[in-house]
């Protein structure tokens, strides 16, 4: 076994231990601000991270996170709403009676906002994974459109285009960020897994995994619910976050900033996607002034609503012409590079410590 | 010996082209069959059809007594056929042993979510399939480069690493599309003595297709001679030398002299 495995334990539990300690002193010290900025950050984690496996892992170009994210917020919203509330809010016409009176707590109900976001994923993948490339985005992008048009226009379950209000909110960084680290465990662990081989496999050769045995449909369509499981549970935290929803956030465009954020962070890299997101969310507000209104060099600008979109577009750019494999390309944070850079040596191929 | 795999009138077509008519082999176990034809004349749709990557327009595929014809081709990976490409597919991001322990994903007795727990039913059979993988990388000599990328091997090496792959996946036959193809006279040598090697170890029954008349030559023991999806002539490496009609169709006016 590796020399450095136990230190490098201890370090993980460490830096876990430490994160949770941060966490629960952030919760304790920052406004409200930055603690809804930072939960902001651990969704767009999630939702990064789910589509990472299946575009980044699996090799399947998916344009459908956004409409699993609206089934996940859905679900979870129209469980955890007050009896009361929903009588007020479904004012068109009256929720429908079994929905009525139910009040779930909030993990239930994450959990299974995530369960029904992935057998839409199953059903949607089912047909969809039969194609490949540019025809499956168009395809599943198209799907995630047909969620988003269903959901306005089932008014007694969804209350249509109105949207849901009066949602619980949840403030707690723990339920955020705990969602977040269970995402990257649970997704760290398939990809070095067995069966993360099987979904690189099929990214690296589809023809070749096929001539190793392995049923390429099969291990598709188990990465594609896996995302769309993950891309709910962050819609049912989203819901959460914000507390009031309608069908128009979920638009395809939606999708494409998650996409921005798997690309930044490297197509490949979970470690990438997570750094990636809370770049991307503190940008995000950071960026909050290029929308006001200004006065260049005595040129008066009125505040253009959608500039932040513009700078990141460009950024993309940027990156595709100039840095085409992200922050981190396909690599992972890894504690070797760590220990080697504190002086500590270690095999420079920690697994060939092992075959010895 | 008994038969291992039989095709029966196997017809491809794509369109209005017959790519493979009629086709009729019998390959019994043990033995080294070589496949041969000028470009273009059917040999790899020969292996795609056997391995289910095309299903034939007419005709079936017979394989150990099963009737495998329409079969996926990760079906018939596990039914026990393992192919090489004649262009070389190598997984790129993936270190040499990783490539092959891809070949066990199908035997892992164990579910994701013992893996994802952790649980020791999962990490035991991983932890055998690593040794195994490892074995064989030692018995194919590519053990001291076990943890290198896979496309930073030489060429030569890269064609080892396709056919210790395949070998991974536990077959009883393996079908080589073009294993010489690219190496100098010294290397197609070389792989000559592998395959015989691989053979004798590994229980194998080899059905190749090359064009380097040294190897199928030196070591098949009987030839198939493909032309336009046509079977030429069928017999061991001297009927087939001395056979007219595969000199005036595959060799051409030229005289051999082997």
């Amino acid at each position: 076994m590796d020399k450095h495995a136990k230190l490098k334990f201890i370090l993980t539990l460490l830096v876990v231990l430490v994160s949770f300690g941060a966490l629960y002193i952030a919760q304790g010290t920052m406004n409200s601000f930055y603690i809804r900025v930072l939960n902001l950050a651990a969704i767009y984690a999630i939702l990064a991270l789910s589509l990472n496996l299946i575009l980044g892992f699996t090799g399947m170009f998916s344009l459908g996170h956004a409409g699993f994210m609206c089934i996940g917020s859905y679900v979870a919203g129209i469980l955890t709403m007050s009896p009361a509330s929903k009588e007020i809010i479904y004012f068109m016409e009256p929720i429908h009676p079994l929905l009525a009176n139910v009040q779930w707590p909030i993990l239930p109900a994450i959990l299974l906002g995530g369960i029904i976001a992935a057998l839409f994923g199953f059903m949607i993948g089912f047909p969809a994974l039969r194609l490949r490339d540019d025809y499956l985005a168009i395809a599943t992008l198209g799907f995630a459109e047909i969620i988003r048009i269903v959901v306005t226009n089932v008014i007694p379950i969804t209350n249509g285009a109105l949207g849901l209000k009066n949602i619980p909110s949840v403030d707690s960084l723990l339920v955020y960020w705990g969602c977040a680290i269970v995402t990257l465990i649970v997704l760290m662990r398939i990809i070095n897994s067995s069966w993360g081989y099987a979904f690189k496999a099929i990214r690296d050769n589809e023809i070749a995994a096929q001539a190793m045995g392995i049923n390429i449909f099969k291990h598709k369509l188990l990465s594609f619910t896996i995302g769309a499981f993950f891309a709910g549970i962050a819609g049912a935290l989203m819901a959460f976050l914000i507390t009031s929803i309608d069908p128009t956030m979920y638009r395809f465009t939606f999708t494409f900033q998650i996409l921005l954020i798997v690309v930044l962070g490297g197509m490949g890299s979970l470690s990438g996607s997570v750094v990636a997101a809370v770049i991307f969310s503190i940008l995000m507000e950071v960026l909050r002034f290029v929308e006001q209104p200004m006065n260049l060099l005595g040129l008066e600008i009125s505040g253009i609503p959608g500039m932040r979109m513009v700078i990141f577009s460009l950024g993309l750019l940027l990156i595709i012409l100039f840095y085409r494999r992200g922050l981190m390309g396909t690599n992972e944070f890894n504690w070797n590079w760590v220990l080697n850079r504190l002086g500590i040596k270690t095999s420079h191929q920690g697994k060939r410590g092992e075959a010895n | 010996m008994a038969e291992l795999l039989r095709t029966e009138h196997l017809s491809m077509e794509f369109g209005g082209l017959r790519a493979v008519s009629d086709l009729a082999i019998t390959i019994s176990e043990g033995e080294i069959i070589g496949l041969i034809g000028p470009n273009g004349a059917g040999k790899t749709t020969v292996f795609n059809v056997i391995t289910g990557v095309y299903r034939p327009t007419t005709g079936k595929v017979v394989f150990a007594g099963d009737d495998i014809t329409g079969w996926r081709p990760d079906q018939i990976t596990e039914r026990g056929i393992a192919r090489t490409f004649q262009n070389i597919r190598l997984f790129e991001t993936m270190s040499v042993l990783e490539n092959v322990m891809i070949a066990k994903h199908v035997r892992l007795k164990a579910t994701l979510s013992e893996a994802i727990l952790g649980l020791p039913r999962y990490g035991k059979a991983r932890q055998q399939h690593y040794q195994e993988c490892l074995e064989l990388l030692e018995k194919v000599q590519l053990d001291d480069v076990a943890f290198e990328q896979a496309t930073s091997l030489p060429y030569g090496k890269q064609r080892r690493l396709e056919i210790a792959r395949a070998l991974a996946t536990e077959p009883q036959l393996l079908l080589l599309d073009e294993p010489a193809a690219g190496m100098n006279p010294q290397e197609s040598l070389e792989l000559m003595e592998f395959v015989k090697r691989i053979r004798q170890e590994f229980d194998l029954t080899v059905f190749m297709i090359e064009h380097h008349m040294e190897v199928v030559m030196g070591v098949c023991q009987r030839i198939y001679v493909l032309d336009y999806g046509v079977t030429l002539a069928e017999g061991n490496p001297e009927e087939i030398q001395n056979n007219e009609k595969v000199i005036e169709a595959y060799l051409g006016a030229v005289d051999i002299d082997a």
